[in-house]
């Protein structure tokens, strides 16, 4: 008898949550990291570090205002630097995100519940350190609202063929459709947050929040629907998002740009960095908070997993990326390619290809798949790939396109290194405040979860 | 006994599990109670229906919503690009509509998103900063781990001691009055 309940036990799959919590544990423990006069040390360091970064930003901010785009390594064949690949990269980073929290909880993948709420908060974090650079790269970005179609004395309106155009619509519907659906999700639990503070102040500024959240059974249902339905409009939303950005670059006729592969497979590459991002975040977290009992194992597991097979597009990617150019015959086709895999910036390229797509092969080995700090080193390898593959896309197709005479090289200077590191401290600034006000975890979800569990056994 | 009617909001028991609270639900609305309303600290399913909810609009509001942003995002482009400032570059068509899609999908999202939330609030009659459900200190828990049924006192067949009557054979942990 015994023996037969180990053999099932060896198949079954890790617990998406611990057993033996109850509501009132689960509710405890995680506004209880909120809910604390105390300040964590490691907070503190990882706090101070960030702000430090954030202050290298808007250091580096305030001197290309002074100075303009000037001081940046922008040249005439590469016009567009640093500032769209951290754009790309930043944005890609925050589709993980609302693949947790809206797709997932279409298909029903349970698991999504305990990391869904810092997915999300990284989602909404990762855009506004993407929409730093296209703001900065405008060189006055102080008229950053001529892009917006409003009746002004110019009798002028933004050019809506544009891609560029297109991307300031899709950008801000994601990030104000992002930041919707993390406060409806946030709404009961900052009342309960609200009910369990013992600080006035507290009290008060969760209650603001909450607006009065008193869990009616009715109230409940409209929320719930109203989360579906939000889940069902953000799915195609973070879809036409990369979509969008990767139009930037396809509607071009830049060789190396040119390709109808993009769209899908800028998706793939998004969800891909963005997993690899969720991974390098959540497992310090879980560490250093004792988050183990609801960031399982199964979790990590599950990440990596998607990871993977996304990571398999995009190695799909580049090989039809490189099919295409030789098989299309056009010859600037065919010699981006090979300039790409041989020329001045061939060591970005190899070394893009190792981080992309032969590091997370490992994830096949389970030895790999198991351990916490595999799986940490290859998401960090992975979010190193994916800022190559930008840098790769960008540069290598600009730097030499139809005219020898034209051709130059780019590199970044040290203000477009500044601002790029600047806006890390940027997005865990705020990831660092939010872990300390707001619950990382969704706590009313989580009780359900118990109920579930409960139900199961 | 008549005055004191008047003067509560209505009666709330307390219940330990979710199944206890929806079967008291069940046989409140039985018994002829139509005003009342159960408190959780998570959605539970079968909830909604016990105490009588019927008619969901939010999803036909979103839907409309959604239109709404579409036909508005379409119209925008449309207005700029053919009537209030033609381009003729080469004679193509002003009205060059694939290119408008991308903006007419996304105003679609930002409006069917912006109706599921503000509609949901305003269904829900939120935000209400007083509501006197709060005036129980034990209601505190209804965001933790605790399940409550309120029958308020708007409802025709309430009647204190009869309603308490009611609610105590329903077995709740223990009864409250709810001051308004």
């Amino acid at each position: 008898m015994a023996d037969s309940k180990s053999k099932k036990s060896k198949f079954e799959k890790a617990p998406i949550i611990e057993p033996g919590h109850t509501y009132g544990s689960i509710t405890d423990k995680i506004s209880s990291i909120v809910l604390t006069k105390k300040i964590r040390k490691s907070w503190l360091i990882g706090f101070s570090f960030s702000f430090m970064l954030l202050m290298v930003f808007l250091g580096s901010t305030g001197y290309l205002l002074m100075k303009g785009t000037g001081i940046w390594g922008l040249n005439v064949p590469v016009s567009w630097g640093f500032a769209i690949i951290n754009f790309v990269w930043w944005i890609g980073i925050g589709h993980a995100g609302t693949l947790i929290s809206a797709i997932l909880l279409l298909l029903r993948q349970d698991w999504r519940t305990s990391i869904n709420r810092f997915a999300e908060a990284m989602t909404l974090f990762a855009v506004a350190a993407a929409g730093m650079f296209p703001l900065l790269h405008m060189g006055r970005p102080w008229l950053f609202y001529w892009l917006m179609p409003y009746p002004n004395t110019m009798a002028l309106w933004p050019q809506f063929r544009s891609p560029l155009v297109w991307d300031v619509f899709a950008v801000s519907t994601y990030a104000l459709v992002s930041l919707l659906f993390w406060y409806v999700g946030l709404v009961p639990d900052f009342a309960t947050l609200r009910d369990r503070a013992k600080n006035r102040t507290a009290q008060i500024i969760y209650g603001t929040l909450a607006m009065g959240w008193r869990g009616s059974a009715v109230h409940w249902h409209r929320y719930e629907t109203a989360y579906l339905l939000l889940a069902g409009l953000a799915t195609p939303l973070v879809i036409s998002v990369h979509t969008v950005v990767s139009f930037d670059f396809a509607m071009g006729i830049t060789p190396g740009w040119h390709a109808t592969i993009f769209p899908p497979y800028f998706v793939a590459g998004a969800v891909y960095a963005g997993f690899a991002m969720v991974l390098t975040l959540s497992i310090p977290l879980r560490k250093v908070y004792g988050l183990e009992d609801f960031i399982t194992m199964r979790h990590l597991k599950n990440m990596a997993k998607v990871m993977l097979a996304t990571g398999l597009i995009v190695a799909y990617g580049y090989m039809i990326e490189a099919f295409t150019a030789w098989y299309s015959g056009a010859e600037y086709e065919e010699y981006m390619i090979l300039n790409r895999m041989t020329g001045p910036y061939k060591h970005l390229y190899w070394a893009l290809i190792l981080c992309n797509v032969i590091a997370p092969q490992f994830i096949w080995i389970s030895k790999v798949q198991n351990s916490v700090i595999g799986l940490f080193i290859v998401a960090m390898f992975v979010n190193v790939g994916m800022w190559l593959e930008r840098f790769v896309i960008v540069v290598t197709s600009l730097h030499r396109d139809f005219l020898p005479s034209s051709w130059d090289m780019y590199s970044g200077t040290i203000w477009d290194w500044a601002t790029y590191i600047g806006t890390m401290g940027l997005f865990l600034t705020l990831l660092f405040v939010f872990i300390r006000l707001v619950p990382a975890i969704s706590i009313f979800e989580m009780r359900t979860l118990v109920t579930d569990s409960e139900k199961e056994s | 006994m008549e005055e004191k009617k008047q003067e509560l909001y209505g009666l709330l028991a307390e219940f330990k599990t979710s199944e206890e609270l929806i079967h008291a639900s069940e046989k409140a609305y039985k018994a002829g109670y139509r005003n009342m309303d159960a408190y959780t600290p998570f959605p539970v399913e079968e909830l909604p229906e016990a105490v009588g909810f019927k008619k969901p609009v939010l999803p036909l509001l979103v839907l409309i919503g959604a239109i709404t942003g579409g036909v508005l995002g379409f119209m925008m482009q449309y207005y700029a690009s053919v009537i209030s400032y033609p381009l003729n570059i080469g004679g193509r068509p002003l009205n060059s509509w694939p290119s408008f899609i991308p903006i007419t999908f996304e105003m679609t999202i930002l409006f069917g998103a912006f109706t599921a939330v503000f509609g949901m609030f305003a269904l829900n009659g939120l935000p209400k900063p007083y509501h006197p459900v709060f005036n129980v200190p034990r209601f505190k828990l209804a965001s933790r781990d605790i399940f409550f049924l309120c029958i308020e006192s708007e409802d025709e067949k309430f009647e204190i001691e009869n309603t308490k009557k009611f609610l105590e054979d329903l077995k709740p942990r223990e009864i409250f009055e709810v001051d308004p």
